[in-house]
């Protein structure tokens, strides 16, 4: 086949992929006000998503603190002889970008991953379609609830990122580059304002949304055994990912041009 | 009562149901007959519209469910049906009894401190008992079998399809299943559809025996008139022969 043959059909499977994906955001939203909600599976999925994905995030938000400071400290270094404004760039960096965008890929790679594996080996099992057959359906008992739980877990996790990232740069500033504990809060303190965090904080929404739609609706497409599984799993993380870089860019722009 | 007239089915180029015509009076068994790969599970999955038909009419009470596209009307109707998977697609995050409780939740108003007494009630009936709480990884192939019949007819539903209730069974079991669904067929009136290969089975709970072939039923008739079928197809899968006019796709043995 030539090269225009695979990438037109490349092309029509991800449109007809992002169609499809539509129709299952559509029957979200139709069964949520058409049936009750599903509180309790929506509470086990956002605890699984939690215990999952805190101590990975908090770590690796830590860490990221730690080596924004260690940067920022040598380059104010450099240009001004002594290491200022740390506090402010950690946080600013944390709190905006940071924060939300390692909170969704490390959520992807746990909870993202664990929901299209799960879905998926239920689609090879024909465990969706007995749901049919039992008086519900998986957007009722399975997609809702793991909208929920993202929507809900994702915000709270992208808040302990922020916190986890600001300390481990309070903590490389003060050990390492004897910025003074004070003079690193008041820099978070007086420039940082509530509409600094809610940019992150709003994005961290879009992300949850987008991760519990690709996870889902990838699982529900599995086709074929476990290879099928395997298949859709990382093709979900990978995505997740992906898009996690793509959405932050177009939402950064739009919440900086209204201004937030 | 189901009818079902002129239904096809396609998976890619290959014709699995070329026109099927069929109906199910009320309280009725239709056992379903044929060989491996014939297409039996995927007719059943149509009249419940798991799968989409791609030609041909099926009514459910009268009420034309071919097309159906909105999904809370043909939730209605499925709500009349019990399907017993072929596989048994038992939930498996969830213990035993959660499986068979679990549509009592959106098919009966039974309150919710009854369900466990219910799934022990109904997995009596297919012969288990002491395995509530187990998960469903944790059973042989018949039981689990008999785990996925206890919930397909849980909720008591006027319609149920059965795929192959007593494969993979022993024969003193095959035949308290055999009786289970002759005691729902009179106790509850329920009109059922059984795919199964056991012809004891078929030929114990039937009013009527269909044979598909080649995506269309090649025989209908009551049990008996099956049996002694002078049609060479029905014939040779009645004997259970290896000669006759039903060539399965096996090399010659030299
Ligand atoms: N999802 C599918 N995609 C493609 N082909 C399918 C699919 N499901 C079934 N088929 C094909 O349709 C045919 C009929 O399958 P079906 O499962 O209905 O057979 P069956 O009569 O139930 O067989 P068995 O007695 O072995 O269960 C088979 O040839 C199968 O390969
Ligand atoms: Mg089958």
């Amino acid at each position: 086949m030539s090269i225009f043959g695979l990438a037109g059909r490349a092309v029509l499977s991800s449109a007809a992929g992002i169609g499809r994906a539509a129709l299952l955001v559509r029957s979200v939203f139709f069964w949520s006000f058409k049936a009750k909600i599903e509180w309790r599976q929506a509470f086990i999925q956002a605890v699984r998503i939690g215990v999952d994905s805190l101590a990975v995030t908090m770590l690796t938000s830590f860490f990221t603190g730690m080596v924004l400071a260690l940067q920022a400290g040598s380059t104010t270094k450099n240009l001004f002889n002594e290491p200022i404004y740390i506090g402010i760039l950690v946080g600013f960096s944390m709190v905006k970008e940071l924060g939300p965008v390692l909170t969704a890929i490390v959520v992807s790679g746990r909870a993202g991953a664990a929901i299209a594996a799960e879905l998926g080996t239920m689609c090879v099992t024909e465990q969706i379609d007995a749901l049919y057959t039992l008086g519900t359906n998986p957007a009722r008992y399975l997609v809702i609830p793991r909208y929920i739980a993202c929507l809900a877990m994702l915000p709270i996790l992208t808040v302990f990122a922020d916190f986890s990232g600001i300390l481990g740069g309070f903590l490389v500033s003060v050990t390492r580059l004897d910025v003074p504990s004070t003079t690193y809060r008041q820099d978070i303190l007086t420039f940082m304002t509530t509409s600094d965090f809610m940019h992150g904080f709003s994005k961290s929404f879009l992300f949850a949304f987008m991760i519990a739609t690709v996870c889902c609706f990838k699982g529900l497409s599995t086709r074929g055994g476990a290879e099928g599984v395997g298949r859709t799993t990382t093709g979900a993380v990978v995505l997740c990912m992906v898009l996690t870089l793509v959405l932050d860019y177009f939402a950064t722009a739009i919440l900086v041009s209204l201004g937030i | 009562m189901i009818e079902i007239s002129g239904l096809r089915k396609n998976f890619g180029p290959k014709q699995v149901l070329r026109g099927i015509d069929i109906a199910i009076a009320e309280g009725k068994t239709l056992c379903v007959v044929g060989g491996s790969g014939s297409g039996k599970s995927t007719f059943i999955k149509c009249i419940i519209r798991l799968l989409h038909p791609d030609g041909g009419a099926i009514k459910v009470d009268g009420q034309d469910i071919t097309h159906m596209e909105d999904e809370y009307a043909l939730a209605a109707v499925r709500r009349k049906f019990g399907y017993l998977f072929q596989e048994g697609a038992l939930f498996d995050s969830i213990s035993v009894w959660e499986n068979v409780a679990f549509g009592l939740r959106y098919l009966s108003d039974e309150p919710p401190s009854r369900y466990r007494e219910i799934a022990k009630q109904k997995l009596a009936l297919v012969g288990l008992d002491n395995v509530c709480d187990l998960r469903p990884s944790e059973l042989s192939g018949g039981m689990k079998k008999r785990v996925a019949l206890a919930r397909a007819i849980a909720a008591e539903p006027r319609y149920i399809l059965y795929d192959e209730p007593t494969s993979g069974l022993d024969p003193i079991m095959s035949d308290i299943i055999n009786d289970l669904i002759l005691h729902l067929k009179r106790k509850l009136a329920v009109t059922s559809i059984v795919i199964t290969h056991d012809m004891k089975s078929a030929f114990k709970i039937a009013d009527e025996v269909a044979m598909l072939y080649e995506g269309n039923f090649i025989a209908r008739c009551a049990p008996e008139e099956f049996r002694k079928s002078d049609n060479p197809f029905v014939h040779q899968f009645v004997e259970g022969s290896g000669e006759g006019p039903i060539k399965m796709k096996i090399r010659d043995l030299e």
